[in-house]
């Protein structure tokens, strides 16, 4: 290293200025880039951004998703794999949460089209956690009936034409129509004499189904899941009947993307999941 | 003198140290002698930078290296938009033909946020940062980060306005960055949450190209105010911890800037230009110890000296091998 000899000259009375200024200077860069910051803890300090994130997104028992901001590294590879495009990255107004991919169930649910789980395969960062192998497996949320007054099938009624209307731009895989490509769900009109339509496309159900005629998706019983997530209760005598959330459910959204009614019927609840629902007892 | 350390401390902050006469090499302080007698006339430097300017590899490095960083950016748009699955992911962390790369301080975050690493992010980390040991480490800043191709904009902006006079330029300690870089791995480490990321333009430039513009950009464009009217570069210069990262893989790349001191005449266009000018200190008179000094490691490898320097003092090198380009 070199012989510096600072301590020998002091410094003159001018140059002393200049320092003691630009430490005042930079002393406010960091203080105002510190501010700039830890702004971003804003919007997660009362009870943090509630967003239903993808399948095998960190959360304790608690639900707190503290480990899914932490471990995400906001890349988007999940978006990028993502079949039927469900997964958004969130702004600047989520904070910390920057980055981070959500899904707007109304708009574009996860209906599990890829079966393999692409987005959590493609996470670099076990932010989607890899111990999630199957669908059933998943913990996004559960469902409930916020508004069972206008519930179709509880009024008896049937459905005809397309789910969302002609606009809707929500895409969904319809096994009969093409195994690999998921359509809009505006080209694919329903006519049904009592609407069904939350357990008709829930993808869990849809599984069921493909296992008791003994095609498993893929071919793998593996992906059979073990428990209903929605099933239809008569109620009266008449043809009306009660779609009721089962332990089964993972909280994917389709349902609450599919429901004809405006608004919704059926959403998903993301403080709650099949295991706090189990634990609770309700 | 050692290069490594003395990068280092320039890194960190530290004003470059001046040579004193008796650590000058013997054929340096000739040179500077025999320099002393053949002094150039102002006109003769102006005719000679002129010439220069006129030359036709005037813009070679620049031109090299916006060309690499448009085509390194694009290719994970186009990847993305036809969906060819060439780059996946954006410049945080990606997949190239299905290879794992992280961005060593996104990756160093998540690691100190999040505390456990699984295997993809590791082998990611550890691609990328052989990379750069090959490629000289900050190259990423001025070869491939989104910020710092726009900020290059912002800086002619700054640099005119400044000649006008219709700015006063402000400047701050460089060390400040040393200090940014150990809160943000604190806090990272602290509150679990990797607080950098919500704040760095090269993260957020990246992901707005290829997923879409955001309310993000409206931070972006701040910075950019900011270095245009107030202080140049500032960003890169006094806070980006991505930057020290790559600085700091760089102090074991082969690939830096070599000055020769022979044909120099010391007329400072290169520290002009440069956006450390610290690293180039070397190219004041009398500041050289020896014939040929490697640039420290807080070099971005832009290039901008070694196109702007009329007498070819400045060159690529590749260590062990001869110059490049």
């Amino acid at each position: 290293m070199s012989t510096e000899k600072r301590g020998k000259r002091p410094l003159s009375p001018v140059r002393q200025e200049q320092n003691r200024r630009e430490f005042i200077r930079t002393a406010i860069l960091a203080g105002g880039t510190m501010i700039a910051a830890l702004a971003g803890y804003i919007p997660l300090a009362s009870g943090g951004v509630q967003r239903l994130r993808p399948p095998g997104a960190l959360k304790d028992a608690q639900l707190d998703e503290h480990d899914f901001l932490s471990a995400c590294i906001k890349c988007g590879q999940c978006v990028q794999v993502c079949p039927v495009e469900a997964i958004k990255l969130a702004d600047l107004a989520d904070g910390f949460g920057i980055g981070v991919p959500h899904i707007e169930a109304r708009t574009q649910a996860c209906d599990f089209s890829c079966d393999g789980l692409q987005c959590v395969l493609a996470c670099p960062t076990g932010a989607l956690t890899h111990s999630l192998n199957y669908p059933a497996e998943t913990r996004m949320g559960f469902a409930r009936l916020a508004r069972p007054d206008s519930c179709l099938a509880i009024q008896g009624k049937g459905f005809k034409g397309q789910a969302r209307g002609p606009d809707f731009t929500g895409t969904l895989r319809y096994e009969e129509v093409d195994r690999w490509n998921p359509i809009p769900v505006a080209d694919h009109p329903y006519d049904l004499e009592l609407c069904d339509l939350c357990m008709r496309q829930c993808p869990i159900e849809i599984r069921i189904a493909q296992c008791e005629a003994g095609t498993p998706p893929s071919g793998d019983p593996n992906q059979c899941p073990p428990r209903h997530a929605i099933v239809f209760e008569s109620i009266g005598s008449g043809k009306a009947m009660m779609p009721v959330i089962s332990d089964g459910c993972v909280g994917c959204g389709v349902c609450e993307m599919i429901c004809p009614v405006n608004p919704t019927v059926i959403v998903i609840d993301i403080d709650r999941s099949a295991d706090t629902v189990a634990a609770q007892g309700n | 003198m050692n290069y490594f350390l003395e990068s280092l401390a320039q890194m960190f902050g530290r004003a470059p140290s001046k040579p004193q006469p008796n650590e000058l090499k013997v054929e340096v302080k000739e040179i500077y002698t025999e320099k002393r007698k053949h002094k150039l006339t102002k006109e003769e430097l102006r005719a000679m930078e002129a010439a220069h300017e006129r030359s036709s590899h005037r813009h070679k490095w620049r031109n090299r290296r916006w060309f690499t960083l448009i085509v390194v950016n694009l290719l994970f748009v186009v990847s993305y938009y036809f969906d060819v699955q060439l780059i996946e992911g954006a410049l945080t962390a990606s997949r190239v033909v299905g290879f794992h790369m992280a961005d060593l301080n996104s990756a160093l975050q998540v690691m100190l946020a999040y505390k456990h690493v699984v295997l993809n992010l590791l082998i990611g980390t550890v691609t990328v940062f052989l990379l750069w040991v090959l490629l000289g480490g900050r190259t990423f800043c001025s070869w491939v980060c989104p910020y710092h191709f726009v900020a290059e904009f912002a800086e002619k902006l700054h640099v005119k306005l400044a000649d006008k006079k219709w700015i006063k330029p402000i400047t701050f300690h460089r060390g400040i960055r040393t200090v940014f870089y150990v809160i943000f791995a604190l806090l990272a480490l602290v509150t679990g949450y990797t607080v950098f990321e919500t704040l760095s333009p090269t993260g957020i430039l990246s992901r707005a190209l290829i997923y879409g513009p955001g309310l993000a950009l409206v931070w972006v464009a701040f910075l950019l105010l900011f270095e245009i009217f107030v202080s140049r570069r500032a960003w890169c210069r006094y806070v980006c911890p991505i930057g020290l990262t790559y600085g700091l893989v760089g102090t074991i790349s082969p690939i830096r800037v070599k000055y020769n001191v022979k044909d120099c005449h010391h007329e400072g266009d290169c520290r002009k230009v440069c956006e450390v000018p610290h690293v180039l200190d070397t190219t004041i008179r009398m500041r050289a110890r020896d014939v040929n000094v490697p640039i420290g490691a807080d070099c971005t490898r832009c290039g901008l000296c070694v196109d702007i320097c009329p007498t070819d003092s400045l060159n690529f090198e590749f260590v062990g091998s001869k110059k490049l380009g």
